[in-house]
């Protein structure tokens, strides 16, 4: 059987975290039962059950006209913890539009919606494990979490990978934004190298000039038989 | 080597992106082999609150106990009418219902659904499993064995009094009978 080993723990977020209030009542308080990983875990959802359509990726042309504010790629590589690459998954996002507002009902913030964008795309990866985007860069948006709290702008990402123990959902941020050492969110990761894995960076390689600037976000899923210590034979 | 990417929370507005299909609550075709079933969620915070923004999915053997994924090598040919996978988001009175079949037995387990759960306020997703009250496996199943005996009645799903192919689960998310998460 093939192994998984977890990750550690200060590159998780715990799930309690008093900062973040939505967990104080939510969040399990009780340890986790650890399972040795068996079919049900090491088997998971394959894509294949919808196709994917052709603006699904671009979500600049999802609506006749174009939507507002700074046009980006976000683009990077999925890959596990021995840098292999996930072909053939499913990557979906969503995010607020250049105001900071989400289509959604929830969201009352008093920024102002845009009839041309919606905010939510997926790709799958290809056979390198590559996946690409066009969007819009979201703006930041005030929470309710304490006084005067504010989202780092951010993109969610959702993936599977090839088994039910490497699902992530997580969230992409931007380079040296200035919200993001109040942000409890992303501050409940506890090492900054794993905090750092969730910005973005500029890439002018990725970037198309007069068109749009470049982001590159990586993702690394957990991996089969990862070498848990660098170095170490 | 890399280190893996943290998660964080799927915040309260997913369902712009993740819940459009509301397909994915059934898993059946017709013609899906086995016993087709209903199981219906209920999702509750710490106060036994109902959580209403939360998204469950699911990921089970089809009713032969095949997992349609390379990794199951036994000889069996996967339901082509059955899709182990399932999603639903949570609706205010934190409920979600998938359509689906009772799963066959696989790896020397009990029959039983792996549950994923993601909600604004959790910053990791959450895994927990659906047994089925009157299983006579359930007292053979190497994993169950791992829960205190105490506990082990938080992953049981028990049969609607009313409609015999309903299951009712709850999931608790904290108090004093929350259900048991594994670390996966």
């Amino acid at each position: 059987m093939k192994h998984y080993p977890r990750p550690e723990p200060c590159e998780q977020p715990p799930l309690f975290h008093p900062p973040y209030c939505a967990s104080l009542r939510r969040a399990p308080r009780k340890p986790l039962i650890r399972l040795p990983h068996t079919l049900s875990e090491l088997t998971g959802p394959l894509y294949g059950h919808n196709p994917i359509g052709e603006t699904d990726n671009d979500l600049t042309r999802q609506h006749p006209g174009e939507p507002l504010g700074e046009r980006i790629i976000v683009a990077g590589r999925v890959v596990d913890e021995d840098g292999r690459a996930i072909p053939n998954t499913l990557v979906e996002l969503w995010q607020s539009n250049a105001a900071g507002r989400y289509r959604h009902h929830a969201d009352d913030h008093r920024a102002p919606l845009d009839p041309n964008f919606t905010g939510a795309g997926r790709t799958i990866t290809d056979d390198n494990g590559n996946y690409r985007f066009l969007t819009i860069k979201p703006g930041p948006y005030p929470w309710r979490n304490h006084s005067n709290a504010w989202r780092p702008a951010h993109i969610h990402f959702s993936l599977f990978g090839p088994c039910f123990i490497t699902r992530l959902i997580t969230q992409m941020y931007f380079p040296d934004d200035p919200l993001m050492p109040f942000d409890p969110i992303s501050q409940s990761i506890p090492d900054e190298g794993a905090r750092r894995r969730l910005v973005s960076r500029l890439d002018l390689n990725l970037t198309e000039p007069e068109w749009a600037i470049g982001y590159r976000f990586d993702l690394v899923l957990r991996g089969r038989d990862a070498t848990p210590f660098e170095g170490q034979s | 080597m890399s280190r893996c990417s943290p998660s964080q929370t799927v915040g309260p507005f997913f369902h712009l992106s993740l819940t459009l299909n509301p397909a994915l609550g059934c898993m059946t075709r017709p013609g899906a082999r086995g016993e087709h079933i209903r199981v219906r969620f209920r999702l509750l915070d710490g106060d036994g609150a109902p959580v209403p923004d939360g998204m469950l999915e699911i990921w089970q053997a089809d009713a032969s106990g095949k997992y349609d994924h390379p990794e199951d090598l036994r000889e069996l040919a996967p339901d082509p009418a059955f899709c182990g996978f399932g999603r639903q988001a949570t609706d205010e009175d934190g409920f979600c219902i998938f359509e689906t079949v009772y799963p066959g037995r696989a790896d020397g387990q009990a029959s039983h659904l792996n549950v994923s759960v993601f909600a604004r306020g959790l910053l990791r997703r959450l895994s927990t499993r659906v047994y089925f009250e009157g299983d006579s496996a359930i007292a053979e199943d190497p994993v169950l064995a791992l829960v205190p005996e105490d506990r082990r009645h938080t992953l049981t799903a028990s049969r609607d009094a009313g409609d015999p192919a309903q299951w009712n689960f709850e999931i608790r998310l904290q108090g004093g009978e929350e259900t048991v998460f594994f670390d996966i």
